[in-house]
């Protein structure tokens, strides 16, 4: 209408004027903040690298020399030139090994039903879901304690067996299992559970079929996470029986008298000797191989299941 | 009308400058719809008495009452906000995934409430299926995303033949059948809610149910989706709730049109049926001022 062409033209002149303004004027305060931000998480990231760095060249430089095959196939000994880390390698596989078995079933099944069955406005589950959180922050020594007065001994009673390490490394790490695989089951949209229940599925097959093979990926991640947790810890196990000297590999998870990679390495540290010190440094290398290894499993198993949305 | 034609008209619509809705609806009316009187039978599906629905204390819609028939598109249009997602979504139970929702007054399906005690809400929506707004296929294969309905309800038959099968119906086989074992995400947007309704067919539905289908879509996707709905109501009923009222001039028999109501107060809304009847007589005759300032673009 043409009464309102004149207040039209001003209008489109003044938003041009602003809107060269906007574009070419930025505060120069803002430019210098946005450049201090960055060099200081610049700052943050070398800090973390320069560490790790350190940490690993130590290690080397100590260590290197007395590495070797050799550490892989050897025993537990009394005379460094001949004591290797199998039995602590072994010891530490059979651990893992049982806190994968009981942590991923049990960690997996409390995520599902906190995420899809829990009614999150009830204060038993909130109650619940707080507890979880808190637990993953508890110290690991606590675990130790809590193992050896209810596994070890106890209720369980099942002595300083390999299957009691794990039990208390499983507890130690399911929280962390269960948050990770919670926040991969509500990573899944909606709209996968709408289409899959419009379809006449039920509540049980939508979560088989389609939430839990869709949430493996980071179900995995979590687990990984847990595993790398549980390789490292060695409080807990000096608690339940990983403390002992041992010169043999164990051969079930009941087998009594058994040692962890990080126990080992302890052991050898706490010891006179500076043959034994570089034996604690070559075992720190073995067990970043472990590490490796295992993660690297892991991670090639979650890439194979991954999903873009 | 041929595909070909539809879609060459569909394509010179899209590329008129958009200034005039109206325009397009007129012609949407007039050279679409006349050739197509109201059929089908007036057998019952769904009758729906009073039917109101609340979220918590929040009424979402009220006093709902009409009939589906058998081998009609029901359309279901109005703003945005009164309750037409709502509204369909009671009609296969949906609404039961959302704990604080609530259903009063009486939904017959084939003369059977829907809402009755010994009814099992899976069984329900195993019968009436459901398309959605945003296609949403399993990230799986196209294969699997059909062959998935059919597996958890055990059904009988070659899987193979019930795949082309449901793919055929839903005009997608020819594009799709060298490569049915690819990720359906790489499939394009009108594909993937094509795939979506074939699935829906692969189980065998008696009712399917969709929520503007189409809304995501480009102007030829919809196209080859609203020749799709025609083609289907041969042996499905279909009820759709779309916010493009060209699209509920083009598709469908019988077309309800829906407002948003206000307290006095305006801190509850919900929505109401002002006038539910033939398609062509909302759009060409309607008894209710406010269905024809809204079809007519007035308002809204």
């Amino acid at each position: 209408m043409s009464y309102e062409a004149p207040r039209t033209r001003l209008a489109t002149a003044g938003a041009r004027s602003t809107t060269s303004a906007v574009l070419t004027d930025q505060p120069r305060g803002d430019v210098v903040r946005g450049r201090i931000f960055y060099a200081l998480l610049l700052f943050g990231l070398s800090l973390a690298l320069v560490g790790l760095a350190l940490l690993l060249i130590d290690v080397f430089v100590d260590g290197s020399e007395r590495f070797g095959v050799d550490l892989f196939t050897k025993l537990g000994s009394g005379f460094p030139e001949n004591a290797g880390f199998q039995n602590a390698i072994f010891g530490t596989l059979w651990i893992i090994g049982g806190v994968i078995l009981f942590c991923v079933p049990i960690g997996v099944g409390a995520a599902i039903y906190l995420e899809e069955y829990a009614d999150g406005t009830r204060w038993w589950n909130r109650l619940i879901e707080v507890n979880i959180q808190n637990l993953a922050a508890v110290p690991s020594i606590v675990y130790g304690i809590l193992g050896l007065a209810f596994i070890v001994r106890g209720p369980l009673n099942l002595g300083f067996i390999v299957l009691a390490g794990s039990l208390t490394l499983a507890l130690l790490v399911l929280p962390t299992v269960i948050i990770a695989a919670r926040e991969a089951i509500r990573a899944i949209p909606p709209s996968i559970r709408e289409g899959s229940l419009a379809l006449g599925a039920t509540q049980w097959q939508t979560i088989r079929r389609q939430v839990l093979p869709a949430s493996i990926p980071g179900i995995v991640t979590g687990v990984i996470l847990a595993i790398s947790r549980a390789l490292g810890e060695t409080a807990p196990l000096l608690l339940v029986g990983a403390a002992t000297f041992v010169t043999f590999n164990p051969t079930s998870p009941f087998t009594d008298g058994y040692t962890a990679l990080p126990v080992q390495i302890f052991n050898y540290f706490s010891r006179a000797q500076d043959e034994y010190l570089t034996l604690a440094a070559a075992g720190i290398i073995v067990m970043l191989v472990v590490l490796i290894a295992m993660n690297s499993f892991a991670i090639w198993l979650r890439n194979r299941y991954e999903q873009k949305w | 009308m041929t595909e070909e034609r539809r879609e060459a008209e569909r394509g010179q619509a899209a590329q008129e400058p958009d200034g005039d809705g109206r325009r397009g609806l007129r012609r949407g009316i007039e050279v679409q719809h006349r050739d197509k009187a109201p059929q089908g039978s007036r057998e019952k599906v769904f009758e729906l008495k009073e039917l109101s629905v609340h979220y918590g204390d929040n009424p979402a819609v009220r006093g709902i009452s009409m009939e589906v028939f058998k081998h009609n598109v029901t359309a279901l249009i109005g703003p945005s906000g009164c309750g037409k997602s709502t509204l369909i979504r009671c009609l296969n139970r949906m609404n039961d995934l959302v704990p604080s929702a609530r259903v009063e007054g009486e939904l017959l399906y084939h003369g059977e409430d829907l809402y009755g005690s010994k009814v099992d809400p899976v069984q329900v929506r195993k019968m009436i299926g459901m398309v959605f707004q945003k296609p949403n296929p399993f990230p799986k294969s196209i294969y699997d995303n059909i062959a998935f309905g059919p597996r958890i309800l055990n059904m009988q038959g070659d899987m193979d033949e019930i795949v082309e099968k449901a793919l055929r119906r839903g005009a997608l086989w020819e594009e799709v059948k060298d490569r049915l074992d690819a990720n359906a995400y790489g499939l394009s947007g009108g594909q993937q809610q094509r795939l979506c309704i074939a699935r829906c067919i692969a189980v065998e539905p008696d009712t399917i149910l969709m929520d503007e289908p189409c809304s995501a879509l480009d102007p030829i996707s919809t196209g080859k989706i609203e020749d799709l709905i025609t083609e289907l109501k041969q042996d499905y009923s279909i009820v759709i709730v779309t916010h493009n009222m060209q699209q509920a001039a083009r598709v469908s028999d019988m077309t309800a049109f829906l407002i948003v109501e206000l307290t006095a107060d305006e801190k509850n809304r919900w929505g109401e049926i002002v006038e539910y009847d033939e398609t062509e007589k909302i759009f060409t005759n309607p008894s209710d001022r406010r269905t024809e300032d809204y079809v007519s673009g007035k308002v809204g």
